[in-house]
């Protein structure tokens, strides 16, 4: 579904990747971990198409198409979403609204009937008890006066509308209650499916004790410096990224 | 009678000439009683004598009017208008009652003014100028006085119709009353000088609306200017909606004063217009009262959009909010002054002033300056002020959910103007104004 290859970009003339190379399929769970100022969230943010970074090279193909070539609008369309590590304050522009353009703008692109606003609000119901969320949700401006839990769970809310193939989560656990990682997870879980990959950025091990992941991949210096099974998470939790640094900083020892 | 003015006539000032002779030759047929007669005479003489500002003029630095007063405006007429080139500017059967002028003219036939609860009067100045209209003797040129601008001066010594409202004590209006002023020239660029005065009575409750409206691409002027005396204790919302074609000229005065308790709350949707100038003035002449001024005005192109308002705290504790926005695309020009006058006698003054501007262009300009002027000693003011661009973040972040660039920005621009479009009670206007809105900042403008 997704094939990152050699993967290179920069931010204010600053290398930030220096050659990610990641292969995920269907059906699959991607742990991406590392060290803080590692990389892992300028490679969701350049899979996003944030404006902020300028790729040097590589490529992305997702299900086949050039997703580096294609507007932030259209990643989204073709079903690409990236819950934001920070979700952006939008004043004045009030939740449903904005969603219901949302997933219309996704189905049209689909060349399915918009929905209308009974359609959309039962759809937004479903989900939003799922993650136990107040409906007055709905009715405040977007991310407006949010609480960091609150504005995270609204960025799964978004994703379990919007029924992405494929989720990319930028540090959804960080700020969260023990409480609010559950709630959260059990959304992300329910998005699991033979045709959706999910790819969860995070700091921490604890978020994969919800979240199961299929595969660890740990990003160092703008790389993926090891890979592995879910074993790898709890490696990294006990040993912290010391050694993976260590490792890469002496080529000899590289797995 | 036109003695004064033909004394002065060869010291007029700039290109006003026009005018001056324009009033000579009209002065013995304009209407109204002879006190106003007597007014005109004097408002022309003022006239003659100042002429048009110019940006040497504190009050005009940041708003050149070279084309208006360049232009050999000739003074407007009636002409045949259609119902269904004024239905999108109409609100029907959703008022409780509809003035419709053109150039400036009363037309009943397009006029709906019946069924009106009991003491409510609205009408025509020029049909009730000829009978008996003494009741607005203490009002009608009082508010608004002539020698408080130029463009004033001429609407008092040329006006010849408008529309009046009189509230009666308790008297309560459920639906808005609407006044559309629709302007179409057939030959030469014409001038109208509407005027409005409304009276509201103690404990008198209603909404009005003031449309201005005209065929896209046509150039004319609207020379306007509205008074209102609002009565202790009532409560009157007012809607000014200006939508004239993007080549006229819009200069317009809308002038207040309220009493002990009442509630005036003001909306003022500049969306059309080459050049346009409103000037805003409030006095809170009775104490406790609340009023409040929000304004919205959106423009691209190389149109120039000028607000100055002025609240006058005379009186103590009054509050007075002021939330004004500007959206401006292309290489418009915005000019926002906000005056607020605190008396040395207006303690207990709660006044709020808010400005914004969000610029669509590189081009764009805005020059906005809050006044504050505090006498008293024991009042609470604030103003703010923010020039801003559209946030990239956001727009981001709405681009990652799949809306289009346009799409995006468009809902940021709404979100912007929300503060002074959701705060529009009367739902048919919000609509049109969601509606109008986006059609006048098209994408080239950003």
């Amino acid at each position: 579904m997704l094939e990152i290859v050699d993967l290179r970009a920069r931010a204010d003339q600053k290398e930030i990747l220096k050659g990610v190379s990641l292969a995920v399929g269907k059906g699959e769970v991607h742990a991406i971990m590392g060290p803080n100022g590692s990389g892992k969230s300028t490679l969701a943010r350049v899979l996003a198409g944030h404006p902020e970074y300028e790729v040097t090279g590589g490529e992305v193909l997702f299900n086949g198409k050039d997703l580096l070539e294609m507007d932030p609008e259209d990643r989204a369309r073709e079903g690409v979403f990236m819950a934001f590590q920070y979700p952006v304050e939008i004043p004045g522009v009030n939740n449903a609204y904005f969603l219901k353009a949302a997933v219309n703008a996704l189905r049209k692109h689909r060349g399915e009937p918009e929905l209308d606003a009974i359609e959309f609000m039962q759809l937004v119901n479903e989900r939003l008890q799922v993650l136990h969320i107040d409906q007055d949700l709905l009715k405040r401006p977007v991310n407006e006066g949010f609480s960091g839990g609150e504005k995270k769970r609204n960025e799964i809310f978004q994703m379990l509308v919007l029924q992405p193939s494929l989720a990319i989560l930028d540090e959804t656990d960080s700020g969260l209650d023990i409480d609010a990682l559950k709630t959260v997870a059990e959304g992300v879980n329910a998005m699991r499916s033979p045709d959706r990959a999910i790819v969860v950025v995070t700091h921490y091990q604890r978020l994969l004790n919800y979240i199961v992941p299929d595969f660890v991949h740990v990003l160092s210096e703008g790389r993926i410096a090891r890979s592995g099974g879910k074993e790898l998470a709890l490696e990294l939790e006990e040993k912290g990224y010391g050694w993976i640094e260590e490792e890469q900083a002496a080529p000899a020892g590289r797995v | 009678m036109a003695s004064v003015v033909e004394q002065r006539t060869g010291d007029v000032v700039g290109k006003g000439e026009r005018y001056v002779r324009e009033f000579e030759s009209r002065a013995g047929r304009l209407p109204g009683p002879a006190w106003l007669r007597d007014l005109r005479v004097g408002a022309m003489a003022r006239f003659a004598e100042t002429g048009f500002p110019t940006t040497r003029d504190e009050e005009w630095r940041f708003t050149p009017i070279t084309p208006l007063v360049n232009t050999a405006f000739v003074p407007s007429e009636l002409l045949h208008v259609q119902p269904a080139t004024l239905a999108p500017y109409m609100f029907t059967a959703e008022t409780a009652a509809e003035l419709v002028f053109v150039n400036g003219i009363f037309v009943p036939a397009l006029s709906r003014v019946t069924n009106l609860p009991a003491g409510v009067d609205v009408g025509s100045l020029a049909a009730l100028f000829a009978g008996d209209a003494s009741k607005f003797d203490a009002v009608l040129t009082k508010i608004a006085a002539p020698d408080e601008s130029a463009f004033t001066a001429l609407n008092t010594a040329l006006f010849t119709d408008g529309a009046y409202v009189h509230l009666e004590r308790k008297a309560v209006v459920d639906a808005p009353i609407h006044v559309l002023h629709y302007s179409t020239v057939s030959g030469a660029p014409s001038l109208s000088h509407p005027r409005l005065v409304v009276v509201a009575d103690e404990l008198a409750q209603a909404t009005i609306i003031e449309t201005y409206a005209g065929p896209a691409g046509q150039t004319y002027w609207t020379n306007a200017v509205s008074e209102f005396a609002i009565g202790e204790s009532a409560i009157v919302a007012h809607y000014r909606v200006q939508r004239e074609s993007l080549a006229a000229y819009h200069i317009a005065s809308m002038q207040l004063r309220t009493s002990r308790a009442s509630v005036f709350t003001s909306h003022n949707l500049v969306l059309g217009g080459a050049i346009v100038r409103n000037d805003i003035g409030a006095v809170l002449a009775g104490e406790g009262g609340e009023t409040t001024l929000n304004g919205l005005y959106v423009g691209a192109g190389d149109r120039l959009l000028d607000t100055h308002t002025t609240i006058d705290h005379a009186t103590p504790h009054n509050i007075s909010h002021e939330v004004y926005k500007g959206v401006l695309g292309g290489r418009a020009r915005g000019v926002f002054n906000g005056k607020i006058l605190v008396r040395i006698d207006a303690q207990k003054t709660d006044a709020k002033q808010t400005n914004k501007a969000l610029l669509l262009s590189d081009a764009a300009q805005i020059n906005t300056k809050p006044q504050l002027e505090i006498f008293a000693d024991d009042v609470k003011c604030t103003h703010g002020a923010t020039v801003g661009q559209l946030d990239a973040d956001m727009l981001f972040y709405l681009r990652a959910r799949g809306l289009g660039r346009d799409e995006a920005r468009a809902l940021l621009i709404r979100g912007f103007a929300g503060d002074i479009v959701d705060r529009v009670k009367f739902e048919p206007l919000r609509a049109r104004l969601d509606e109008a809105v986006p059609q006048l900042l098209p994408r080239e403008a950003a």
